[in-house]
Parts: C-alpha cells; sequence; structure tokens
C-alpha cells in the first residue's frame, strides 16, 4: 500500500514546498541524534503523565501513544480548504440532530430512511421535543479526515459524541516547542495553545440563560480507570474548572451540585465525557455505576447544560454517514465542501452483494464500533478472515458497512531501520456555539507504525505526531505542489 | 475545593507519610537485630516493629514465625499489606493520580519515578545487604516529594489537606512507635546498655538523635525521650508538633471558608492545649501506655471527624 499512496513530503523534484525546511532538516540531522530526541521526547510525555489505557488488554496500564518527531505539515490554503469543509459539515450534524429531535422534516422529505434514525440504538427517544440551551447538541466534535492526493480529501467518519485526543495535540505542540524550538521557529506555525480557553468560551456559551454571565464549567468523567482520563484532567486544568466523577455531584429538585469541603455549590454546564449509555441511570442504563441518577431529569428541566448533549450518536453513527452530504444539502442548501468516502451498507441488497463479491479490496467496518475494534481490511486479511466476514455479513447484514481500501496519504516517520513513510489520518476539534463554529488550525495526526498498516487507532498500536498548519503558503518557487 | 480531591490529597500526605515511617521502622528494627545480642536480648525488634505498623494481626495470619526475612518482606513488598512501602506508594500515586492536576509536576515526579522503580522491586532488590540501600532511597524518595510540595505547590486547600494528612500520620507514627517502647520509656530502670541502645534506636528512628542532645545536653535518660517526643513543639516528630500542625492547617482551611468550623476543630485544638500544658511527670505517674493508647485511639477519631466535615458532608 505505502509505495503507491501520495507522500505527503515527497522528494527530489517532487519535494512539496511546505516540508522544505523539514526535509533539510531531516537530510543534515544524525540518526543517532534523532533517536535521542525521540528518547528524551518520550521521557517527557511519561514524565508528564500523559498515558493511554486500552480496555481489555493487560500489559502496561500506563502504556504511552508513541509520539512521532517528525511533523505533519498543511499549508495555509490546504488547512482553509479543509477548515470550511468541517465547519460546513458539523453546522450540518447540529441541524440534523435539532431536526431528528423536532419535527424531523428530513426524514418526512425522504432523504433518510426514517427507520435507520428511529429504529437506530443511538436514537434517544428521551431527546424528543425537548430543546437543548441555543439549539446545539455537538458542542465538541472531531471529525476524521484522510488524504490521498494533494486536493483530495475524505472525511472517514464524525465523531459527534466525546471525541478524544486533544490533549494529544497540544502536548504534541508542547513537546515540539521544547526538543525542537529552532526548527519550529524556522516555520510560522499557526498556534494551537488556545485551545482551551476556545473550549471554555464553548461551554459557557452552552449554559441556561439562568446561569448569568459567569456560569459554572465542569467536567464529568467516568474516572480514573478512563483511557482518556488525563485528557479530562489536562482540560480541567487548562481551563480551571473541576474534574467530577458521578459522585461528586448531587441532584436536589432537579439543581445539580457538587460536593465541596465548603459544602454544595451549584454546576451549570456540565463536559461529560461520559458515554449516554452511563450517564443516568434512571434515564439510562439502571446498572450504571458511573453516572448520577436524576441527571437527565434536571437537564430537561433545563437547570443544567450537558456537552455534548445526549443523543448526538445518531449523527456520527455509521449507517447515517453515508446520508451527511445529503444533510448539507438540505439544511444549508450547499454543496459539500469535503467528500464522503463511498459507503455500501451491508443492510441493503444490492449493497451487500457487491461487497460480498469485493471483500478483497474492501475495508469492513461495524456499523456500531469505534477504535478499530471489528474491522477486517480486505487487502491485508487472509481468505479465512474475508469468509469468516461473509459468514458475519450475512448473518447481521445491518451491523456492517463497507469502503473501498482508500490509499491514505504518509508523512515521513521515525521508525526502527530509519526514516520512512507511513500513513496518516487527520482529527480536527470543531466546538460550535449558537453563532459560530471555531477550529483550532490542525488537530491530532495519528500514524499506523506498523510498514503498510493502514490502522491508525491508537488502541491498534497506532503513533501520534504533531499537526502544523503554516501561518502562510510557503513561496513555491516553481516546484510543483 | 471538591470533597473527593480533598479526600485524595488528605491520603496522598498520609500514604507517603506512612512508606516513610515504615522505611524508618525498618531501619531502626535491622540496626537493633544487628547489635549485640544482650541488646537485642528479647529477640523481638521485629515483632515490636509490626505493632508499631499496626499490622501484627495481619502478618501473623500469614506467618507463624516473625524472622527478619519475613518482616521486612510483610512490610514492603507483601500486595496484602497495605500499610507496606509499596503498596503505600501504589496508594498515594493512584490517590495523586485522581488529583493530579492539583500537584505541581515537580509533585508528580517524585511520585512518579518512585513508583516506576519500585513497581519492578523485587525481593532480590531489599533482602538482606541491601535492606538498608533500599530504605535510605525510600526515605529520600518521601523527602523530595515533601520537598517538592513544600518547594512548588501553591498555597491553597489542596496543600492544606497533604499537610493535613502528613500532620494526622506521623502523629500516628510517633504515638504508635513511643507505645512500642513504652516499657523502655516509662518503666523501671534497667542495665543501662540496653536502655541506651533502645532509646538511640527510637531517637533515630525519627531523625531525632542530634536533636535530643542539643536539647537535652546530657545523657539520653528513657523518660526524657518520651518528653522530647511527646511534649516538645520544636522537635517536628513529636506529638505536639505534629498537633500544631493540624490546628494551625485546620484553622488556615477554615480561615478559606470564612471561619466554617466542626468538631474536628474543637478536638484538634483540645488535644493540642493539653500537649502545651502537659508535664512528662504527669504523663508517666497515668501510665505512658494508657495514655498513648488514647493517644493513638484521639488520631483515629480526629482523622474520622476531619473527614465527616470536609469530605463527607
Amino acid at each position: 500500500m505505502t509505495g503507491n499512496a501520495f507522500d505527503e513530503m515527497g522528494e527530489g523534484d517532487r519535494l512539496r514546498p511546505a516540508y522544505r525546511a523539514i526535509a533539510e532538516w531531516l537530510r543534515k540531522t544524525p540518526p543517532t541524534d534523532l533517536a535521542a530526541k525521540r528518547a528524551e521526547a518520550e521521557v517527557l510525555f511519561r514524565r508528564v503523565g500523559i498515558t493511554f489505557a486500552v480496555y481489555g488488554e493487560g500489559g502496561d496500564p500506563d502504556r504511552l501513544i508513541p509520539f512521532d518527531i517528525i511533523p505533519r505539515i498543511l499549508g495555509r490554503s490546504e488547512w482553509d480548504g479543509l477548515s470550511a469543509g468541517l465547519s460546513q459539515r458539523v453546522r450540518a450534524l447540529n441541524a440534523f440532530l435539532a431536526d431528528v429531535y423536532g419535527r424531523q422534516e428530513i426524514l418526512k422529505a425522504g432523504k433518510i430512511p426514517e427507520h435507520l434514525v428511529v429504529g437506530n440504538e443511538q436514537f434517544r427517544p428521551e431527546m424528543r421535543d425537548f430543546t437543548p440551551p441555543g439549539g446545539i447538541y455537538t458542542h465538541i466534535a472531531g471529525i476524521d479526515v484522510v488524504r490521498t492526493a494533494p486536493n483530495q480529501f475524505y472525511v472517514l467518519e464524525d465523531n459527534a459524541r466525546t471525541p478524544s485526543g486533544v490533549s494529544y495535540m497540544l502536548e504534541n505542540r508542547e513537546a515540539m516547542l521544547r526538543l525542537f524550538p529552532r526548527l519550529l521557529a524556522q516555520h510560522r506555525i499557526a498556534p494551537v495553545n488556545h485551545y482551551p480557553e476556545e473550549l471554555l468560551a464553548t461551554l459557557k456559551a452552552a449554559a441556561p440563560e439562568r446561569a448569568g454571565p459567569d456560569p459554572t464549567v465542569a467536567i464529568l468523567t467516568p474516572g480514573s480507570f478512563n483511557s482518556a482520563y488525563y485528557e479530562h484532567c489536562f482540560l480541567a486544568d487548562e481551563m480551571g474548572v473541576e474534574v467530577l466523577e458521578g459522585a461528586d455531584l448531587t441532584i436536589e429538585d432537579d439543581v445539580v451540585y457538587m460536593r465541596t469541603t465548603a459544602g454544595p455549590k451549584r454546576v451549570d454546564v456540565l463536559y461529560r465525557r461520559i458515554d449516554d449509555d452511563y450517564l443516568d441511570p434512571k434515564a439510562f442504563r439502571p446498572d450504571s455505576m458511573l453516572g448520577v441518577p436524576g441527571l437527565m431529569a434536571a437537564y430537561k428541566a433545563g437547570n443544567i447544560a450537558l456537552c455534548n448533549a445526549p443523543g448526538c450518536g445518531i449523527a456520527d453513527d455509521k449507517a447515517i454517514y453515508p446520508y451527511v452530504p445529503d444533510m448539507i444539502r438540505f439544511y444549508l442548501g450547499e454543496e459539500p465542501k469535503l467528500e464522503n468516502v463511498p459507503t455500501y451498507l451491508c443492510e441493503q441488497e444490492t449493497h451487500r452483494s457487491y461487497v460480498l463479491e469485493h471483500l478483497h479490496e474492501l475495508v469492513v467496518k461495524l456499523a456500531q464500533g469505534s477504535g478499530g475494534y471489528g474491522m477486517m481490511i480486505g487487502p491485508h486479511a487472509t481468505q479465512a478472515e474475508r469468509a469468516e466476514f461473509a459468514a458475519r455479513i450475512r448473518a447481521r447484514p445491518q451491523d456492517y458497512i463497507a469502503q473501498p481500501t482508500l490509499a491514505l496519504s504518509t508523512v515521513p516517520t521515525l521508525v526502527e531501520a530509519g526514516i520512512a513513510p507511513r500513513h496518516v489520518d487527520l482529527r480536527p476539534f470543531v466546538l460550535s456555539t449558537k453563532d459560530e463554529v471555531r477550529i483550532v488550525p490542525g488537530g491530532l495526526t495519528r500514524v499506523a507504525l506498523r510498514e503498510g498498516s493502514l490502522v491508525v487507532n491508537s488502541s491498534q498500536g497506532g503513533g501520534t505526531k504533531d499537526t502544523w498548519v503554516l501561518d502562510r503558503d510557503p513561496m513555491t518557487g516553481g516546484v510543483p505542489c | 475545593m471538591l470533597s473527593r480531591a480533598a479526600e485524595s490529597l488528605f491520603w496522598l500526605g498520609r500514604y507517603t507519610e506512612r512508606a516513610a515511617n515504615v522505611a524508618r521502622g525498618l531501619a531502626v528494627a535491622s540496626r537493633m537485630a544487628s547489635l549485640t545480642d544482650e541488646l537485642n536480648a528479647e529477640n523481638d525488634q521485629w515483632r515490636s516493629l509490626l505493632v508499631a505498623a499496626g499490622c501484627e494481626p495481619a502478618f501473623f495470619q500469614h506467618h507463624r514465625e516473625a524472622t527478619e526475612e519475613k518482616v521486612v518482606d510483610f512490610l514492603i513488598r507483601d500486595p496484602g499489606n497495605f500499610s507496606g512501602i509499596i503498596p503505600c506508594f501504589a496508594a498515594a500515586r493512584q490517590n495523586g493520580r485522581s488529583v493530579r492536576t492539583s500537584l505541581t509536576v515537580d509533585m508528580w515526579s517524585a511520585l512518579s519515578d518512585s513508583w516506576t522503580r519500585l513497581r519492578h522491586v523485587t525481593p532480590a532488590d531489599f533482602q538482606g545487604e541491601k535492606l538498608h540501600g533500599f530504605l535510605e532511597w525510600v526515605r529520600e524518595r518521601v523527602l523530595l516529594f515533601n520537598g517538592a510540595a513544600m518547594d512548588t505547590m501553591l498555597r491553597g486547600e489542596a496543600w492544606l489537606f497533604v499537610q493535613l494528612g502528613t500532620a494526622l500520620e506521623r502523629a500516628d507514627a510517633t504515638a504508635r512507635l513511643l507505645d512500642v517502647k513504652h516499657d523502655l520509656l516509662g518503666g523501671p530502670s534497667r542495665e543501662v546498655t540496653v536502655q541506651h541502645g533502645q532509646c538511640q534506636a527510637v531517637l533515630q528512628s525519627v531523625s531525632g538523635l542530634r536533636a535530643y542532645q542539643w536539647t537535652y545536653r546530657d545523657r539520653i535518660e528513657p523518660g526524657r525521650v518520651a518528653e522530647f517526643l511527646i511534649l516538645n513543639r520544636e522537635m517536628p516528630r513529636s506529638l505536639a508538633a505534629c498537633y500544631d500542625r493540624v490546628c494551625e492547617v485546620l484553622e488556615l482551611i477554615a480561615a478559606g471558608q470564612g471561619g466554617r468550623r466542626g468538631e474536628c476543630h474543637r478536638m484538634a485544638r483540645a488535644t493540642q492545649a493539653a500537649l502545651h500544658a502537659g508535664r512528662i511527670e504527669d504523663i508517666m505517674r497515668g501510665g505512658l501506655h494508657d495514655y498513648l493508647t488514647e493517644t493513638i485511639n484521639g488520631v483515629a477519631t480526629l482523622g474520622g471527624e476531619i473527614e465527616a466535615f470536609y469530605i463527607r458532608a
């Protein structure tokens, strides 16, 4: 796969201008120096405690996600195009959520089959006919984007519930600033460190009106055993707000309070990083120990804002994904600026027979899965694995979707054997209020560290890179872009 | 601050202090055991240590005899002993992790780097000849943590709850240490060398040998050792000094909350006042063991009141 993929740096006369200084730096720096810097980076990350625990795996509970010291670079105009597309997409997703929990115009217009929405596990009837403060549902979205050519970006999936990874975006930049101050100074890189401020402004804007101009914001975490716990604490610290567990909250007369050493204190906005299912044992899973009984009632009484709103899962469901371009046309009256990856829904008979005949060239995914679990990459799968997936698809077609295997772009990466191209994706974080959509330039670049691998998920051995958006486009100087 | 955070910080203070106290106890017991038979006549150094650490019953659930090797293993590594050095560090780190953002990077590094080494420690790293070096390292790590807290932590409630945990744990450790030796310190005089060696050991375990000599400028006598470690407010590990610190910290927390106080404040002040006014002769007359038992219970009750007022309210 790697050989014929688009390499974002390029080489020789195809060296792309944004990478000119990096190419020079890589050429001049002895491999031992790079290895030393990588070791130094690992010490930095371990020291700040940024670790990632993987559910259901033994081994090191404080595993680090590997950090690659070679940055991934986007030119200004590349980013501007991408950013406009992301903003458009998230506006449509919010409009879709308001609609499916409200008048359901898009279903009435026949643009999306009704059963895909109303019959979906991710659809929360509890949210019908309730409008969250400001009418925004997914305040914080992470949109996974891949690239196959200089001007060809695809949205691989939307994460409208509780996307994680932004702490890596911030810590990666911090690490680069400490490791390579000169290299960064040579480039003019758009800063990312104001993300926590933007996030806090977004959360405050979501507060119920009665909270006044300075609402009390807190993060609700499943606890220190969650893989993203570091991130929850990190963001709380950066924003100067508390990070709460369910047991820290009490609810009286539909008003939410946190327990403090000085007595109960009212909370107005919860940036919750707990899944819907566990949010409130009274409203959702009764066996949940993580949530807060009565939280949904307090939410619907208008006493607290939940970010993101419950029920956002219907917008990022893989079965709904193929319809996002139609949503953009339907709600915004615009043509989509970013493309979807062509997607086959196995529950549709014509799609299913195509999928079953082309398993060797498709990626098959669970419609409900995430984190790279339960997927099969056709070209890399064995005959037996393909046969197994064929049987699973026939048994439960509604659970599976399939997409062509894209030749994801590559970026030079420091691996055992030296510097080699590795496939990457990008997760930018999109913040929405009723007035505007804000995106900090860049996002989290994930890199598949194994040669030829297309799976970038950290739970599957992926790493991360710092993502640079240049403040200006580099001079092209006649070099093809 | 959040009650749960206060709880974690309080226990962070307690567990780090406990790890160091166990290390101090082990170092002294090991020293005593290596002295002459005469000095070690009762051959109960290891058993006394278990009593001082409050883990004697738990130990004898699994072991019949308190040999050096078994006690050392129990007090350092045994994952079933929550008051062991490595489990204390694990608990301290877990508590620290859940309030990671209240700690400074230096405090976290002190905790986390210690844990990074401790989780790979095997008996070969602390038994026999390795024991002394290992215990020294543990003590240094806790000193580093305390120093990092002292030098870098914002003086807010988070700081105060760590201090509260440390001071309360230290009071408990000193009372237990004295209680193990109450026969020696409060009883009739014995053969001088035995007495001297044991008193020295008690003082060493609280880093107080020099301090004693500076204070009394005279030979080491059991009654004075008791007085020094109970009533001397200048000796940082004495009961009086620990209670001074507990009261000071509780008052600072109350001041930050507009003077909100509870039973824990009253209780701590009452004990502090008794320590200020106390005379060693009176304590001895009433029986040192009874006094110390009451003190140990008092520390436990105070801990419960602090949790009731700030954490479980």
